[in-house]
């Protein structure tokens, strides 16, 4: 479970979170929408420990979220990152494994490859691809590895930040079925932040809104088409007029 | 009124930055020994610094020993005292020329190229993966580097500092007619220990200004590709400016002192 209780957040003169308090259930999979700017990155970071709210706390499971060392919580929490956030120089296979070969658990060389592969086939990747570069993949592929690296460690929770912009539909429809199916297979609770409402339609069992930095609404994903809400009813249909500033 | 207050506010903006540098050193100095130690990235940072700068180490070093003996020479022959050219080339080398253009080199190519790579990694969330798969990114990324950076460039001085003296023995026994034996006495008897070790100190310290001003600016970036470009030109700009200060005041230390 993730309580976020109270969360403010301010750079220099602006308010980016304004009072955020959330719950996210155990082996639910939750969506948080908002407009660009909405402070759903931000959001994101402090749940990670990588970035410390002016006011307000985050905890996952029972362990409050250390800023200073956020490694107790991170240790449960596989990430995908919105740009892949893959190490351009290291091939794909040590890019899976580096928790395993740079960080606190370690496994023999072949061990990790192994590893990579098997992740590799579980995100619909061929074996050929451990070996190669970043720089040699499409952004799609990029996307399957990064997944394939937050799962390696079998986390409990992971977060996905914007898992399909800048895909294809027929991408960004793989990614979602993987996103769905990982989270069911693994029985994780999953947080994705994202603005693209058929993907929340396919992934996520709940959604909260996330506008001005506080949280405008909260239910189930199947309802927030028939939301009668005016911030849903605007963002999801795309309106210009509504409550929800977009200048 | 306004014009004190403005003093005041970018004396604050100067001290906070000394005060983030600091800390940032001391982050540095804090993990150097503790575990987990990165023994690839380490030998991966000692051969791109210190391997891969010695092609154009050596050349400027080469080149400014010949030309220096020339000028020497120029200036010298107005007193009738040419014969003090493999003498002075051998100390300008040593104590000067070769620390200070060495280092000047090798910041204009390590420093550059740590706050790009470093500053990239930050913009394309790299740093924040890192620490997301337990890894603490000022262990992995800035240690192997100011150690590298710290210790190989003694070692890059003291061989720039051979190759200016070879291109000033170079220059005199093809241009300005000094005997071989002439020249090679001339430079052993004037040249003592503490000429070399100094410029080697120099060299220790001017790495670790290079390595740290290159992982300051690269951890501090933002911004996307500007910000990258700006923390590159920052970090050389800053690591050229702190050389030449560090170089004065040890030159102080060392020899009037």
């Amino acid at each position: 479970m993730i309580k976020i209780k109270n969360i403010h957040k301010a750079f220099s003169d602006q308010n980016v979170l304004n009072g955020v308090d959330m719950l996210v259930q155990e082996g639910s999979s939750t969506a948080i929408i908002g407009t660009s700017g909405a402070g759903k990155s931000v959001l994101l970071k402090i749940l990670l420990g990588l970035l410390r709210p002016d006011i307000g706390e985050v905890s996952i499971g029972n362990i409050q979220v250390s800023y200073d060392k956020p490694g107790r919580t991170l240790s449960e929490i596989g990430m995908l990152f919105q740009g892949s956030a893959l190490f351009d120089s290291l091939p794909v296979w040590q890019n899976i494994c580096f928790k395993f070969l740079k960080g606190g658990k370690k496994l023999s060389i072949q061990d990790a490859k192994d590893l990579a592969i098997q992740k590799l086939k579980k995100v619909g990747l061929d074996h050929e691809v451990a070996n190669k570069y970043p720089s040699d993949l499409s952004g799609g592929m990029k996307k399957r590895v990064a997944l394939a690296r937050a799962i390696v460690g079998n986390p409990k929770i992971i977060f996905f930040d914007e898992p399909t912009t800048g895909l294809d539909p027929i991408m960004t429809n793989t990614i979602n079925n993987l996103i769905r199916e990982i989270v069911e297979t693994m029985e994780v609770t999953a947080l994705t932040i994202t603005h693209d409402i058929s993907s929340v339609e396919q992934i996520a069992d709940n959604v909260a809104l996330l506008e001005s930095g506080r949280i405008r609404w909260e239910g189930k994903s199947k309802k927030l088409r028939d939301s009668k809400d005016p911030y849903v009813y605007q963002f999801v249909n795309g309106k210009t007029k509504g409550p929800i500033n977009v200048s | 009124m306004r014009i004190l207050r403005n003093l005041g506010k970018s004396a604050n903006i100067f001290l906070q930055k000394i005060g983030r540098v600091t800390k940032f050193i001391i982050l540095i100095f804090s993990n150097l020994f503790t575990p987990p130690i990165y023994g690839g990235e380490i030998l991966k940072a000692f051969f791109q610094i210190g391997w891969m700068s010695l092609p154009v180490l050596g050349l400027t070093a080469l080149f400014t020993g010949g030309a220096l003996a020339l000028q020497i020479y120029a200036g010298g022959s107005r007193f009738n005292a040419e014969q003090v050219v493999p003498a002075i080339v051998a100390i300008g080398m040593a104590r000067e020329l070769g620390p200070v253009l060495g280092g000047l080199i090798v910041a204009a190519r390590v420093a550059s190229s740590i706050a790009a790579e470093i500053g990239t990694m930050k913009v394309t969330e790299q740093v924040d993966a890192l620490i997301t798969l337990s890894t603490d990114p000022i262990k992995y990324l800035a240690v192997p580097r100011v150690l590298a950076a710290t210790l190989s460039l003694p070692v890059l001085i003291a061989i720039g500092d051979s190759i200016g003296i070879l291109g000033g023995y170079l220059v005199g026994i093809n241009r300005l007619d000094f005997s071989s034996s002439t020249y090679l006495a001339s430079t052993a008897s004037m040249l003592q220990i503490s000429d070399i070790s100094s410029g080697l100190v120099k060299g220790a310290f001017f790495g670790l200004i290079i390595s740290v001003s290159g992982c300051y600016c690269g951890f501090h970036s933002s911004n996307g590709a500007e910000g990258v470009g700006k923390a590159t030109k920052s970090a050389v700009v800053a690591a050229c400016v702190f050389i030449l200060a560090a170089n004065y005041i040890l030159t102080e230390v060392f020899f009037n002192s």
